[in-house]
C-alpha cells in the first residue's frame, strides 16, 4: 500500500467529497487562500472556487452557525475551526443547536456537518491553547465524535462523517498531521464506519485502550514489552461516540487486564466512561483494577519541562501496564 | 478643524468615504508623514518627555528584533513581533496614571514597559522559566504584570474588550478614578466579543477606552475581508459612543487622542472607541510566513510611514535629537538588552513543584494526591 502523510490523507477525503457531493462545501478561517493554518485545504480553492471554500471573518460563532443554517436546508458544510480551542465561542451553535435539531424538530431536519480541526496539545502552547476537547463533546447526545490516530483513519473516517446525516465532531492531531501511514490507493473510495474500533494489534498480556496521539505511544510500549514476553492488545476506538464497547470488553475478556490512554483530564470523559464499561461488563474477567494514564490535572503550562510531565508518555503506560500485570 | 473628540460631528455614514469632517471617516493626525508636526493639534509636552517617547519606541523595537533572533536560533518558543505598531502602545503607556488598568491584544505588551515593569522580568516571561512572575504558564507575547495593573490577552481572540468594560463598570463601582483601556486587532473585531464590550460600554458609559489596532492584516485576511464598514471607528456611532480615527504611525497623534478619550473617561463623560491606522511591518508571528499572501511593494509602501523614523525627525527638526544623543542612546539600549537576555537565559526552568500551584487557591486535596504520584513514580529532577 502506498504511504501517505495524515494531512495528504484528510485532504484527499475532502477532495474526494467534494467531487463526489455538490453539496459538500468547506467554510473556516483562512482555509481558501491561505491553504490552512495546517494546510490540510491546499489546492481545494483553486479546483472548487470560493464558492465552495470559503474564508470567513475572525467569528467561529458566526460560520458554525452559518454552518448550521446551510445544513438545515439542503447542504453538507464542513466546518474548519483554526483548533478546537476556538471552538468555545461557538459551544451553543455546536452542542444546542446542531446536536440538536434532528431531535428537537421530531426528526424533521437534518444537521448533516462535520466539525474538524486540530485538537489538543501542540508544543509550547499553554493554557488556552493546549485542550482536548474530546469529553466535551462526548457529553452530547446527538454529535458523533471521531479522533483518527493514523492517516489511513484519518481518511477513512472523514469521508464516512462528510457522508453522515448527523453532526460530526471531527478530532484531528495537531501533532498527527505529519505522520506517515498507509492509505488505500485513491480510487478504492474507502468508508471506515463511525463506531467501530479497531485492534490494532493483537495480544493476550494487557489491553490497552488508546486514541489520538497517546495511541502511538501505546503502540511503542507494546514494542518494548514484547521484547519482556509482555504483548499488548492495543485498540483504538477510533469514535469516541458511540463507542465501539463491544471490542473493548471482547479484548479485556482476553487479556484480563486494561489500561486506558488519553491526553483529556482524567475527571470524566471518554477514559472514564471506558473503565465504567469494562467494570460493568467484565468484572469478573479482570485480573487487576483498571488503571488510566491521562494528563495532569492542570491546565497545560507553556515551560516544555513542565508540558512534558503533563502529557501521557510511553514511559508513563508502560508503568500503568506493569502495575496491571503485578510486574 | 473641530475637535475630533469633543465634537463628534454628526455627519452620515458616507459608504467608502475615508476623509472627512466626521472623526470616525477622517484620519487625526498630529506628526505628517515627513515628520512635520500640525502644530495646532500637537499636545503640550516638553524635550524630556518627548524624548523618553522615543527611547522606549527604540526599545521595544530593538528588543523585537533581538527577540525574533532568539526564536530563530531555538532559545525561544514563540514571539509575535509589533514592529511598525510601536507608537499606539508607548502613546497609551504615557497617556495613563498608576491607578489606570490595561486589557491589551496582541501587539501592546509594552506598554508595561512604560508603566515601570522591569525589563528583565519581561524577557523572562517570553522564555518562562523561574525568573518569570507567571511562573513558566503563559506563552510568549501574552505578557502581563499585576503590579502595573496590566492582564494578558485571551489565545482566543476577543474576551478581554468585554473584560475591559467590565473592569471599568467596577472603577465606577468602587467609585475610584480608575480608567482601563482595551485593545482588539482589527480581525479580531469579528468576534462576538467585540459587539458585547461596545454594546455594553455605550449602555453603561464606564470610563473604559477601547482602542483597535487596524494593522491591515488578520494573519493572511486582510481588514476589508473583516467587515464592509468604511472604517472601524464608525462602527461606535451604532453604539452610542463616540468614534476616532486616528493615524496609528504618529506617536503624537495617538498620544493626542487617547489622553483626551482618557480624560474624558476620568471626567465621567463616557467611553470612546478609537481606531488606531497602522500596519505590521513583520511576520504574523514566528510561524507566520508573510511572503505568501501580501505584496513586497504593500510593505514598503508602509515601511516610508514608519513610526520610529516619523517621530525621530521631527525630534531633530525640533533640536531634541542629533547624531551623537541617537547613537548613544541605541548603544545604551543595545547593552542593556543584551545584559538582560544574558541574565535571562541563565535562570532556571520552572520548578516541578509549581505544577500543581494556583489551579485554585489552595492546592486542593486531589491535586496534592496526583503530586505524590508525580513524585513517586519520578522523583523530583530539581531545578534543571
Ligand atoms: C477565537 C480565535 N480564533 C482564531 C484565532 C487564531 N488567530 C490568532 S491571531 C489571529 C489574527 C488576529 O488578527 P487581528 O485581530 O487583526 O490582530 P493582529 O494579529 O493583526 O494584531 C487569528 C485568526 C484565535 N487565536 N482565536
Ligand atoms: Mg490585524
Amino acid at each position: 500500500m502506498r504511504e501517505i502523510r495524515y494531512r495528504e490523507a484528510l485532504r484527499e477525503a475532502l477532495m474526494e467529497e467534494m467531487e463526489r457531493d455538490g453539496t459538500v462545501f468547506l467554510m473556516g478561517e483562512e482555509v481558501g487562500h491561505y491553504e490552512g493554518a495546517y494546510k490540510v485545504s491546499q489546492g481545494l480553492l483553486a479546483q472548487f472556487g470560493e464558492q465552495r471554500v470559503i474564508d470567513t471573518p475572525i467569528a467561529e460563532a458566526g460560520f458554525a452557525g452559518i454552518g448550521v443554517g446551510a445544513a438545515m436546508t439542503g447542504l453538507r458544510p464542513i466546518i474548519e475551526f483554526m483548533t478546537w480551542n476556538f471552538s468555545f465561542v461557538a459551544f451553543d451553535q455546536i452542542i444546542s443547536n446542531a446536536a440538536k435539531i434532528h431531535q428537537m424538530s421530531g426528526g424533521k431536519l437534518t444537521c448533516p456537518m462535520v466539525f474538524r480541526g486540530p485538537n489538543g496539545a501542540a508544543k509550547q502552547v499553554a493554557a488556552q491553547h493546549s485542550h482536548s476537547v474530546d469529553p466535551f463533546y462526548t457529553n452530547i447526545p446527538g454529535l458523533y465524535v471521531v479522533m483518527p490516530a493514523t492517516p489511513r483513519d484519518a481518511k477513512g473516517l472523514l469521508k464516512t462523517s462528510i457522508r453522515n446525516d448527523d453532526p460530526v465532531v471531527f478530532l484531528e492531531g495537531e501533532t498527527l498531521y505529519n505522520l506517515k501511514g498507509e492509505v488505500p490507493e485513491e480510487d478504492e473510495d474507502e468508508l471506515i464506519p463511525l463506531g467501530v474500533a479497531r485492534v490494532a494489534r493483537e495480544g493476550d498480556g494487557c489491553t490497552v485502550v488508546a486514541w489520538g496521539r497517546p495511541f502511538h505511544n501505546a503502540m511503542e510500549a507494546a514494542e518494548i514489552l514484547a521484547k519482556d514476553g509482555i504483548e499488548l492488545e492495543v485498540v483504538d476506538p477510533r469514535t469516541l461516540r458511540p463507542l465501539d464497547t463491544d471490542a473493548i470488553v471482547r479484548s479485556v475478556k482476553k487479556t484480563n487486564r486494561c489500561v486506558v490512554v488519553h491526553e483529556h483530564w482524567p475527571y470524566g470523559g471518554p477514559g472514564a466512561e471506558i473503565v465504567d464499561v469494562v467494570q460493568r461488563e467484565a468484572f469478573d474477567y479482570l485480573d487487576a483494577p483498571v488503571e488510566r494514564v491521562a494528563a495532569w490535572d492542570v491546565p497545560m503550562p507553556y515551560a516544555s519541562n513542565l508540558e512534558e510531565l503533563v502529557l501521557p508518555t510511553t514511559e508513563r503506560v508502560l508503568e500503568a501496564v506493569r502495575a496491571v500485570s503485578y510486574r | 478643524m473641530p475637535d475630533p473628540l469633543r465634537d463628534p460631528a454628526p455627519v452620515p455614514v458616507r459608504p467608502g468615504e475615508t476623509t472627512g469632517e466626521d472623526p470616525a471617516l477622517g484620519l487625526f493626525q498630529v506628526l505628517r508623514e515627513d515628520g512635520r508636526a500640525r502644530g495646532e493639534w500637537a499636545p503640550d509636552l516638553g524635550a524630556k518627555t518627548l524624548r523618553a517617547m522615543f527611547r522606549h519606541m527604540l526599545r521595544v523595537r530593538l528588543l523585537d528584533e533581538r527577540m525574533m533572533m532568539r526564536q530563530r536560533q531555538g532559545k525561544v518558543g514563540f514571539y509575535g513581533a509589533i514592529t511598525g505598531q510601536e507608537a499606539t502602545p508607548i502613546a497609551a503607556g504615557f497617556a495613563l496614571k498608576t491607578q489606570d488598568w490595561v486589557f491589551p491584544a496582541l501587539r501592546e505588551s509594552a506598554i508595561m514597559l512604560v508603566r515601570g515593569f522591569p525589563l528583565t522580568r519581561y524577557i523572562a516571561q517570553v522564555y518562562g522559566n523561574a525568573g518569570d512572575v507567571l511562573k513558566g504558564r503563559q506563552m510568549p507575547s501574552h505578557m502581563s504584570g499585576r503590579a502595573v495593573n496590566q492582564v494578558a490577552w485571551s489565545s482566543c481572540l476577543g474576551p478581554q474588550l468585554p473584560q475591559a468594560v467590565g473592569a471599568a463598570m467596577a472603577a465606577k463601582h468602587r467609585g475610584d478614578d480608575a480608567v482601563v483601556l482595551g485593545f482588539i486587532g482589527d480581525g479580531a473585531t469579528s468576534e462576538p466579543d467585540f459587539h458585547a464590550a461596545m454594546n455594553f460600554a455605550g449602555v453603561f458609559k464606564p470610563p473604559v477606552v477601547l482602542i483597535c489596532q487596524n494593522n491591515h492584516w488578520a494573519i493572511s485576511v486582510p481588514s476589508e475581508k473583516q467587515t464592509a464598514s468604511a472604517t472601524f471607528a464608525v462602527k461606535a456611532r451604532a453604539y452610542g459612543i463616540p468614534g476616532v480615527r486616528v493615524d496609528g504611525n504618529d506617536v503624537l497623534g495617538t498620544y493626542r487622542v487617547i489622553k483626551e478619550a482618557v480624560l474624558r473617561a476620568r471626567e465621567g463623560e463616557g467611553p470612546t472607541f478609537i481606531e488606531a491606522v497602522t500596519y505590521r511591518i513583520g511576520a504574523h508571528s514566528s510561524s507566520d510566513d508573510p511572503t505568501r499572501y501580501r505584496s513586497e511593494e504593500e510593505v514598503e509602501a508602509w515601511r516610508q510611514k514608519d513610526p520610529l523614523q516619523r517621530f525621530e525627525r521631527f525630534l531633530r527638526s525640533e533640536g531634541h535629537l542629533d547624531d551623537g544623543l541617537r547613537d548613544s542612546l541605541e548603544a545604551e539600549l543595545e547593552a542593556e538588552i543584551k545584559a538582560a537576555i544574558t541574565e535571562v537565559e541563565a535562570m532556571p526552568r520552572p520548578a516541578t513543584e509549581t505544577l500543581f500551584e494556583d489551579v485554585y487557591a489552595d492546592v486542593p486535596w486531589h491535586l496534592r494526591a496526583q503530586e505524590d504520584e508525580l513524585r513517586a513514580a519520578d522523583p523530583p529532577p530539581g531545578h534543571d
